[in-house]
């Protein structure tokens, strides 16, 4: 009989942890994991951060494998282009295909962009080390006014680390009255602003981006009230859309990611799973509405879970298949302060209170649901990140949401 | 086994507490202390550990 293989679609995190658990749970067939950057898998977070600053070698991104993976083979540079999984072949896009026994699917997600027209040169995305290493060369040009679209994590960042790197013109645009108010709410999303505006941040809020000036290069954004705000340097930070159109023509719901069930299995094939950004899931601990969840933590919570259901299918051995239920955790470092999360903050937006500390300084806020604790989220020095870990105990212990 | 942190790159995040409470402990001040030769015993709890740093600070030799 032929090796028996696993296919690993994505070389990110993702990739990596899932190759490491499927090992742990006692896969000894052949992994091949494909991936389409040329990099072996790095840590994103610093992207936005320290590589954006210059601080961080590429060498002190890459992840340290477990000795597990030391026989996996690595396909870099490749992309997966299609899928036909009932009969158990991806192709490739050079043409070739590779057969499988089961398949990790993990190709993650890629950053929306603008549907405006408009010149190409000086508009970026922050996703991959590329993409933060030709940021960094625009950034750092004497003078560059540079304009963020979007105030989420990535764009509330990339301001943050322009003005530490001296930027002096740094405007961030969002349709919302608040930056990060969707994952944070009013109060915390309040003290936000305030803080980015003291050390020299510009918003202008309320108000979307139709289009751009310039002939060759950015010189201007074009806001939805008719206002240009001139611009060298354009950052779109507008949300990520699932790299999922590999699997096209499986029958597969992916209208937001891929779905899975409760043990991170797709479309009723047990042979088939998701992890990572990508798959969009029920968590167990909340309400049972599958969502896509893009913390830093999920690559290796999915992982461990998906792998244990897709060994236990392949070689029928005996494995704990409880329902996925992991506590959400993020964290954000903006100039010198950080937000730490645990929790669903966003489940609980409807009633916020203070635990400890206050909005001008270091806060503690409570979210809930039902006058249940469902997230907790720190703002503030390294006081306030470690009164919210405080917390977790008290998450992990309440009883599940119902839908 | 040995364990080997970083502590230039640590930032305090606490995860690995959370992962291997034996070997990994936030003192007072909420600045990491570990336990640099844990029992191998725990080797799952300090893999998931080193895993779930978000800086990679942990490293395990031998």
């Amino acid at each position: 009989m032929a090796t028996q293989r696993i296919i690993v679609a994505g070389a990110s995190m993702g990739g990596l942890r899932a190759a490491e658990q499927l090992r742990g749970a006692g896969w000894t067939g052949a992994i091949t994991v494909i991936g389409d950057e040329p990099h072996m898998p790095y840590n994103r977070p610093p992207l936005s951060k320290d590589v954006l600053a210059g601080k961080a070698p590429f060498e002190s991104l890459a992840f340290t494998p477990r000795p597990n993976v030391a026989d996996v083979e690595w396909r870099l540079g490749t992309a997966v282009t299609a899928a036909r999984l009932a009969d158990r072949v991806v192709e490739l896009d050079d043409g070739s295909e590779i057969p499988f026994d089961g398949l990790v699917i993990a190709t993650g997600m890629r950053p929306r962009r603008l549907r405006c027209e408009g010149p190409a040169a000086g508009r970026h995305t922050v996703r991959t080390l590329g993409d933060a290493e030709a940021l960094r060369a625009e950034l750092t040009r004497p003078g560059a006014r540079v304009v963020v679209i979007g105030a989420g994590f990535i764009g509330c960042e990339v301001a943050a680390t322009a003005i530490g790197l001296g930027v002096r013109d740094v405007t961030v645009v969002d349709p919302l009255p608040l930056p990060m108010v969707g994952p944070l709410g009013g109060l915390l999303a309040r003290s936000l602003l305030e803080r980015h505006e003291e050390r020299g941040v510009r918003f202008v809020l309320g108000t979307g981006v139709s289009g751009f000036r310039g002939e060759e290069r950015v010189t201007g954004v074009v806001l939805s009230d008719g206002r240009v705000l001139p611009a060298d340097v354009v950052v779109e930070s507008v949300g990520s859309v699932a790299n999922t159109e590999w699997l096209d023509g499986n029958g597969l719901d992916l209208a937001d990611g891929v779905l899975t069930d409760g043990r991170l299995r797709v479309g009723g094939l047990p042979y088939v799973v998701a992890v990572g950004d990508v798959a969009r899931f029920p968590n167990a601990r909340y309400d049972g509405v599958p969502r896509r969840v893009e913390h830093w933590s999920i690559p290796g919570d999915t992982a461990k879970h998906a792998a244990k259901a897709l060994v236990s299918h392949l070689t029928g051995a005996e494995a704990d298949l409880t329902l996925f239920a992991p506590l959400p955790t993020f964290w954000s470092d903006q100039h010198e302060f950080r937000l730490q999360s645990f929790g669903s903050p966003g489940l609980g937006l409807a009633d916020v209170r203070v635990l400890d500390g206050d909005p001008d300084g270091d806060v503690l806020v409570g979210y809930h649901c039902d006058s249940r604790l469902v997230g907790v989220v720190a703002l503030g020095g390294h006081a306030a990140a470690t009164g919210a870990a405080r917390y977790r105990a008290q998450l992990l212990k309440q009883p599940a949401l119902t839908a | 086994m040995k364990v080997v942190v970083d502590m230039n790159k640590c930032q305090d995040h606490g995860q690995c507490v959370f992962a291997a409470p034996d070997v990994f402990q936030l003192d007072d001040n909420g600045r990491l202390a570990y336990v640099s030769d844990p029992d191998d015993a725990l080797r799952d709890e300090v893999e998931e550990a080193a895993d779930v740093c978000p800086l990679q600070a942990i490293r395990i030799e031998g």
